[in-house]
């Protein structure tokens, strides 16, 4: 009896009822393929025409989460169970939330593509065009013009702002600033398009009133708090001690501001000009309404309609002629276009935020 | 008579520039607020004739403004309110994946993907969401119509194309998606160490530590982000504009062709054609979208501030 008890091995108490580290992924291969069983015998049986692969993948990963609560909560307890099931959870979730964000980027390619290679697409308007053919240089045009003077706007306004908030602002002003600023960057954009019309069909009595101006005046509102927030965030990270080293100099406040906070900041305030930039450059809702569309050009941006990318890829789309494919493709092309505008943008804020940023501690 | 220099030594001389560019960015900073002053009063003044406009002015048989905007209201807050359902779980899913499970040095790339999501022009996602979105489900609402047809919201006759107000939802989730997902990462990342570390060492799963640790520490952070993602939802015009087939009457069913439309929607599809007071009718559902978001925008803000004052995570 006693020879049963040595032979007995030492259970570990710290390893023991631990499934090995292998299980989860182990379950997981082995769900999918049972799911991809089914769906090949269901393929195979006639019932479905081709194998469903989204299938296999969706209800894969439901028995993975059955299959891995129910092994862990015999073998280690409720607890590591629920565990694991969290775990499997919150990375599905992850992952279901890269699918549209692959899906949109793939159709974009793959429908936009070929209009997007014409070498007419970004050469010519699509004035007198109907059917394929032409192409959107007159919205490439609109864009640049209404966005780079939204620009003009809301960057010096933004940027003066921040600088109020960081080095002079206190006491109620301040305070009722940032909170402003805080609940304008939730104003739907099409309310900003509204009211630069509402403003100007009043200012010049004109009830349908249609110009690029106005484009870019409803652009600013949007704008101008996001320059705030991120120009804010970036000025208050420059180190006291630089400002009180100027002023031990005897440099005045305005040019310690000017060649001391500013240059420190600058890497990081450019890139939150560019990620506003990236957010205004894809507004459709408020250039539809007070900018209007056309099919010409137009490099006036104080009279007459104005076009822009997203209001073309919008008209395309809504105003199909008889050969609906031509204008489906070129609202791809339009779609393809202020994807890379606005992905390039996002992009190279990121290389300039990482490459010039200040090293500071942390 | 030393003392009388030593002190005009010190006082701080108020130069020209000085004065000049402290004035320039009090101007700036009160600019903003008159920007947003004059957005409420200019969208009311042309509101009023909306108020009053007699009851030939609108169309579909409605009889004043009020009965005109309700079924927009309805639309607009019920397409987001669908959205939020599905976008939150999921937002603090990918949150707490990027801060709490993935391994430290994919984690910040992770965060770019999903900030990704939130570049995207709307437009862009309207496109997607009629061209791929609303045929891959149309099957999917089929299957649930014919099994789950009994269920009120479920309730038949199927659309046909897909454009219904589930899908208007589920392309407004994943809008609104980067927004949750961006605040409650931050202020999940800023949960005490200590706190975390503490609950782990008392033999706690990561589970348990996030139950305990985290969420009671973000629950307030969670609720703004999610009001903050109301706020887009609500705002959303180019893709609910691209992908609802609209009729303006207040309807739960989630699947069938006649689906309540939002205000912004209603005002994109109508404002080009629209003459007349058919103008300042849509200029007032715009300053009623105006006011909804606004009230949502300072209710979020003010909960996050709230919080800022009491957490001491600074």
């Amino acid at each position: 009896m006693s020879t049963t008890t040595v032979a007995a091995p030492l259970t570990n108490s710290l390893t023991a009822g631990k499934l090995p580290k292998y299980t989860s992924l182990a379950v997981l291969g082995a769900s999918w393929l049972v799911a991809a069983a089914v769906f090949l015998m269901l393929q195979l049986s006639g019932a479905s025409k081709d194998f469903n692969l989204a299938g296999t993948l969706f209800f894969g990963t439901v028995l993975y989460c059955v299959a891995i609560y129910l092994l862990s909560y015999f073998v280690e307890g409720v607890r590591k169970a629920k565990d694991r099931l969290v775990t499997a959870l919150v990375t599905a979730a992850f992952v279901v939330a890269l699918l549209p964000l692959v899906s949109l980027v793939v159709t974009t390619l793959t429908n936009g593509l070929p209009a997007f290679l014409t070498p007419s697409f970004f050469t010519q308007s699509q004035r007198n065009i109907v059917g394929a053919g032409g192409g959107a240089l007159h919205a490439v045009i609109g864009t640049l013009f209404i966005t780079g003077l939204a620009g003009l706007i809301s960057i010096p306004i933004g940027l003066l702002t921040a600088i109020y908030l960081t080095e002079y602002g206190r006491g109620r002003l301040a305070r009722g600033i940032t909170f402003f600023v805080d609940v304008m960057t939730g104003i739907p954009s099409i309310v900003a398009g509204l009211f630069a019309f509402a403003l100007f069909s009043l200012l010049f009595n004109d009830p349908g009133i249609r110009f690029g101006f106005g484009g870019a005046i409803a652009l600013s509102v949007l704008m101008i708090p996001v320059v705030v927030r991120s120009s804010e965030e970036m000025l208050k990270l420059v180190p006291n001690d630089l400002r009180e080293a100027a002023y031990a100099l005897g440099v005045p406040k305005w040019l310690t501001i000017l060649k001391v906070v500013l240059p420190t900041s600058l890497a990081g305030i450019i890139t939150g000009v560019m990620i506003s930039i990236s957010r205004v450059i894809g507004e459709t809702a408020p250039l539809l309404i007070i900018s209007g569309f056309t099919a010409s050009m137009n490099y006036n941006l104080f009279s007459e309609r104005m076009m822009t990318l997203p209001v073309f890829v919008y008209t395309q789309y809504a105003n199909q002629g008889a050969d609906a494919q031509a204008y489906l493709d070129r609202a791809w092309a339009g779609a393809l276009t202020l994807i890379l505008i606005v992905m390039v943008l996002n992009g190279v804020a990121r290389l300039i935020a990482k490459l010039f940023s200040p090293k500071l501690g942390r | 008579m030393t003392t009388a220099v030593d002190r005009d030594a010190l006082r701080t001389t108020q130069r020209a520039g000085d004065r000049v560019f402290s004035t320039a960015t009090i101007v700036a900073g009160s600019l903003i607020l008159a920007v947003l002053a004059a957005v409420a009063v200019f969208l009311f003044v042309q509101s009023v004739p909306a108020f009053l406009a007699a009851p030939d002015e609108f169309d579909s048989g409605f009889t004043n403004f009020w009965e005109y905007v309700w079924p927009l209201a309805f639309g607009t807050l019920w397409s987001a309110f669908l959205a939020l359902i599905m976008a939150i779980p999921v937002a603090i899913g990918i949150a707490l994946f990027i801060s709490h499970y993935a391994p430290r040095k994919l984690a910040q790339g992770l965060g770019y993907i999903i900030d990704l999501l939130a570049a995207v022009p709307s437009v862009v996602f309207g496109l997607w969401g009629i061209g791929v979105l609303a045929p891959m489900l149309q099957p999917f609402y089929s299957t649930l119509v014919e099994w789950f047809g009994w269920f009120p919201l479920f309730a038949g006759p199927v659309s046909g194309t897909g454009r219904t107000i589930f899908t208007v939802a589920v392309v407004l989730a994943v809008m609104v998606l980067p927004i949750i997902t961006a605040i409650s990462r931050e202020i999940f990342l800023q949960t005490p160490v200590l706190h975390e570390e503490a609950a782990l060492a008392l033999g706690a799963t990561r589970w348990e530590m996030i139950t305990m640790a985290v969420l009671p520490f973000g629950r307030a952070g969670i609720i703004s982000a999610a009001m903050l993602g109301l706020g887009r939802a609500l705002g959303e015009t180019m893709a609910v504009a691209m992908v609802l087939s609209p009729s303006p009457q207040v309807i739960f069913q989630l699947l069938t062709s006649q689906n309540p439309t939002t205000i912004a929607a209603n005002i994109a599809l109508n404002f080009p054609e629209a003459h007349g007071v058919g103008v300042n009718i849509l200029l007032a559902t715009g300053l009623i979208l105006f006011v909804i978001t606004l009230a949502v925008n300072m209710l979020a803000r003010y909960i996050i501030n709230r919080r800022k004052a009491f957490s001491g995570a600074n």
